[in-house]
């Protein structure tokens, strides 16, 4: 009897102690990780970052261009993903009850969520690139959008699943039309949980690369035109990196620092601007 | 009068219902004209390829632009060992970080390690490849790999596996970069999967005088194990279409070696690196038909993994 | 015991109602009629149907699907159940202050002139007016009155319910239904809507679901005691307290069952 509970005993300190070591385990790639980043990044991030632009091979120079570009792509994408995954998570969520068009969706949806980033890549120089002839700042930031949308829709959706019925019950008590209190009411009320999605959203469109390989592809110069191709970060970051000159991988590395910085912040972010909105019970 | 007025006004309402309901179906039904897009136009790029080669595509190994020669073989099997590596790795690392989320760690530290680990999710994927070319290859290469070499390497059957020259980058790289990857992925949803146990089944079992670990073993797990592998799939799936963490570190070699050590290629990472470049029709064609494999891939993984979570969901709903 | 004659006039009558959640009948066969200005009250162990009663006068189930209701609900003679009754204006009509309180995400003002403004066009002088009036009646605006542009949310429980009282009220309504107004409140807010609710009969027809069968007697004019879908018996609050005519009833007053 004693013996059968110590060996019990022993199983579970094992377990258990497994069991830390793995969160540990998980924790030590995540220093690492930015330890080198500040390491590598830190020396090469200073202002002539922000002000001069990619430089040619073997000299120096800044991310100016690449900076822009992602911010231009990255914003424009946002306001295009935004409003129609919305407008999608919201049919989930308030229409979605009857028919076959809404459980299909939320299925197609959560695959598209983590199907292969490059793959909207492909299709993007397929539909877009191709036909233009060239690849283009507007070709990233449709490959950008696509991305967004499965985020926003997700989050809307759970979002207004949180608001209780009651809420949708009062206003209609009043005599409200759906779209008023959907417009006015639901959406209201889960504002803060959807804004949290978008931002997610942003972050995690903020350091794609596979899908601007093909699309936006990269520039060398200054350039504020959205149909010609278009510096971004990523992109250079990639290509810096596997080139052969210090010049060019150390402001690789300044850019990947920059990059995860705003990433996380943003992750950061979306978290707190949740975890205080008062009707996210 | 007032009758009239409400009269219109309920007319108005009517109308503004229904366009505003019709504008979110609209919306919902974009995304599934979305996936018929992205997949029509992916069969109609590979069309040249699969004219040219036929269902040979998927078993030849040969991948020759200067002759115009493709097969998929190589690409395939390095997604598939990479992924298969980076789980192997995965699976136990996500399934004790989410016990320790959700039984072990003290209440004040759950969030903010919970944070940490979406947090490493958060990572872009470029900055992993980073780090794993310039940081992890070189050590993998002094210190790793010459023990894999001078332990593993001469044992029977594995052996081959883990011998040839500590070049640093290679499919085991790779599959180590991607389970660092994956980890948060899957432990997240294991946690999220955990949480749905009843406390009361639980608490039953502990009230028995049962070990937090037999709890974990003998309740939470059987429990939960579709989640739990549907959790896993959501990984695979990430891992398989994986582009820019595996382009770094593979090698990009079109070459079939037994070695994990040597260098390999991956769909993801051959379309990455050589799809920008490609000239000729049937060679842009083949790397497309890549894509078109890997996203019929991923597709089926994703899709058996959703259903799996949702079976959870939805006998989680029967029960409450 | 004095014995008073009420007279009353029927404001809604219910006449053979059935309602159904898919294949499970909830309520069957109810006819009853509830008299204009009086507080009318349903009580009953929990899954009796009685919320599911109140919630036909205003056709809230055609939120959900697979629920529907048969027979009449007549509101001045008009059937509510109606296909052709507008929803929206019937709503307008017929106020309804739920079991937990529900202020929309917005300031107090906003939340009280959010109805009004769907069915009237009222001036900024008007409009300020009609929400000093509900507020006042909801006996909230000394507590509010210099912070109308607070949001709604950060109010006591005990207020916001009361802010939810005034705006079922502002739009004016005829009957006003409220699903256990009190349950979430503490004791002293309790008794603040309940001496509000006494007010306000003079002005409407109030229908009150209340598990409280203490709050039933200590407010209602009529009580309605319902189980498993039937109502057993309807009359005035005093008879079916202390001279109920069905044994269930009785039991169910006395606390022999419940």
């Amino acid at each position: 009897m004693f013996d059968l509970y110590l060996r019990r005993r022993i199983i579970n300190s094992i377990g258990l102690g497994v069991s830390v070591l793995a969160m540990l385990f998980g924790l030590f790639w995540l220093g690492w990780i930015l330890w080198t980043l500040l390491e590598h990044g830190l020396p090469g991030l200073g202002m002539h970052v922000f002000t001069q632009t990619t430089p040619p091979p073997g000299s120096s120079g800044g991310l100016i261009n690449a900076i822009f570009g992602s911010v231009m792509m990255v914003v424009i994408a946002t306001f295009i993903g935004t409003p129609i995954g919305i407008l999608a998570g919201t049919y989930l969520a308030e229409f979605g009850q009857r028919g076959w068009l809404a459980p299909v969706t939320r299925f197609i949806n959560d695959v598209l969520l983590s199907a292969p980033s490059i793959v909207i890549g492909l299709f993007v120089y397929e539909i877009y690139v191709v036909k233009v002839g060239h690849f283009s700042g507007w070709g990233g930031t449709l490959a950008l959008s696509i991305l967004v949308i499965p985020v926003v829709i997700r989050t809307t959706e759970n979002m207004l699943r949180l608001i209780p019925n009651s809420l949708r019950e009062a206003a209609a008590a009043l005599g409200t039309p759906q779209w008023k209190i959907i417009n006015f009411v639901t959406l209201r009320a889960a504002r803060a949980g959807i804004l949290t999605g978008v931002l997610l959203a942003v972050a995690r469109i903020s350091g794609e690369t596979a899908p601007l390989l093909f699309t936006a592809l990269n520039n060398q110069f200054w350039s504020t035109n959205m149909n010609q191709p278009m510096a971004n970060l990523p992109v250079v970051i990639f290509q810096f990196a596997m080139s052969p000159y210090a010049d060019w991988q150390s402001l690789a590395w300044a850019g990947a620092l920059l990059i995860t910085m705003s990433v996380l912040t943003l992750n950061i972010v979306a978290r707190i601007l949740f975890r205080q909105n008062p009707n996210s019970h | 009068m007032p009758n009239l007025l409400r009269e219109s006004l309920h007319k108005r309402q009517t109308v503004l219902d229904a366009s505003f309901r019709n504008l979110t179906r609209i919306a919902a039904f974009s995304v599934l004209a979305l996936l018929a897009a992205i997949i029509a136009s992916l069969v109609v790029g590979s069309m040249p390829a699969i004219h040219a080669f036929g269902f040979g595509f998927i078993t030849s190994p040969e991948w020759d632009p200067v002759n115009d020669q493709y097969g998929a073989l190589i690409p395939i099997v390095g997604t598939l060992i990479t992924s298969g590596i980076a789980l192997l790795i995965a699976i136990p690392v996500s399934l004790g970080i989410a016990i320790f989320l959700t039984e072990l760690s003290p209440g004040w530290l759950r969030r903010p390690l919970g944070i940490a680990i979406e947090l490493l999710a958060g990572i872009p994927s470029i900055i992993y490849g980073m780090w794993g070319l310039f940081v992890f290859a070189p050590l993998f290469a002094d210190h790793v790999e010459p023990w894999l070499n001078d332990h593993i390497g001469t044992w029977p059957f594995i052996g081959p596996f883990f011998s040839g020259p500590p070049m640093g980058i290679g499919m085991l790289t790779a599959g180590i970069i991607l389970a660092i990857m994956v980890i948060p992925f899957i432990a997240s949803v294991m946690r999220d999967v955990f949480d749905v146990v009843p406390t009361m089944l639980k608490e039953s079992a502990y009230g028995l005088g049962a070990t937090t670990w037999e709890v974990m073993m003998n309740i939470v797990l059987p429990y939960t194990k579709i989640g739990v592998v549907g959790g896993i799939m959501l990984g695979l799936g990430r891992a398989l279409g994986e582009t820019m963490a595996v382009t770094f570190v593979i090698g990009n070699a079109h070459e079939l070696s037994q070695s994990l050590l040597m260098p390999g290629n991956s769909i993801s990472s051959a379309l990455a690196n050589e799809f920008a470049e490609a000239v000729g029709e049937l060679y842009t064609s083949s790397l497309i038909e890549l894509g078109l494999i890997l996203f019929f891939i991923t597709f089926v993984v994703l899709s058996l993994a959703r259903l799996m979570l949702h079976k959870l969901q939805k006998r989680e709903g029967h029960g409450a | 015991m004095t014995v008073e004659t009420i007279t009353t006039t029927p404001k809604m009558i219910v006449r053979d109602l059935n309602f159904f959640y898919g294949k499970d009948r909830a309520l069957k066969d109810i006819n009853l009629t509830i008299p204009e200005k009086m507080v009318t009250a349903f009580i009953g162990p929990s899954g009796c149907g009685k919320s599911t009663l109140l919630r036909t006068f205003n056709r809230m189930y055609q939120l959900y699907p697979n629920q529907r209701a048969t027979g009449e609900v007549l509101l001045d003679g008009q059937n509510l159940l109606d296909k052709k009754q507008d929803l929206n204006t019937l709503r307008a009509k017929i106020g309804m202050v739920f079991q937990k309180p529900t202020p929309f995400p917005m300031s107090i003002y906003d939340n009280i002139t959010f109805g009004v403004k769907l069915y009237e066009n009222l001036n900024r002088n008007e409009m300020d007016e009609r929400v000093e009036w509900a507020l006042k009646k909801a006996a909230l605006w000394g507590e509010v009155k210099d912070k109308l542009k607070q949001s709604g949310t950060g109010l006591s429980g005990g207020q916001q319910q009361r802010l939810c009282i005034a705006r079922a009220i502002a739009v004016k309504p005829q009957v006003l239904l409220l699903d256990e107004p009190t349950s979430a409140l503490d004791p002293i807010s309790t008794a603040h809507i309940e001496k509000l609710i006494d007010e306000l009969k003079k002005d409407f027809t109030i229908v009150i679901v209340t598990h409280n069968m203490q709050q039933a007697a200590r407010i209602s004019d009529f009580t309605a005691y319902m189980y498993l879908g039937d109502l057993i018996e309807f009359g005035d609050t005093s008879t079916v307290f202390t001279n109920p005519k069905r044994k269930e009833t009785e039991d169910y007053i006395t606390g022999r069952f419940g």
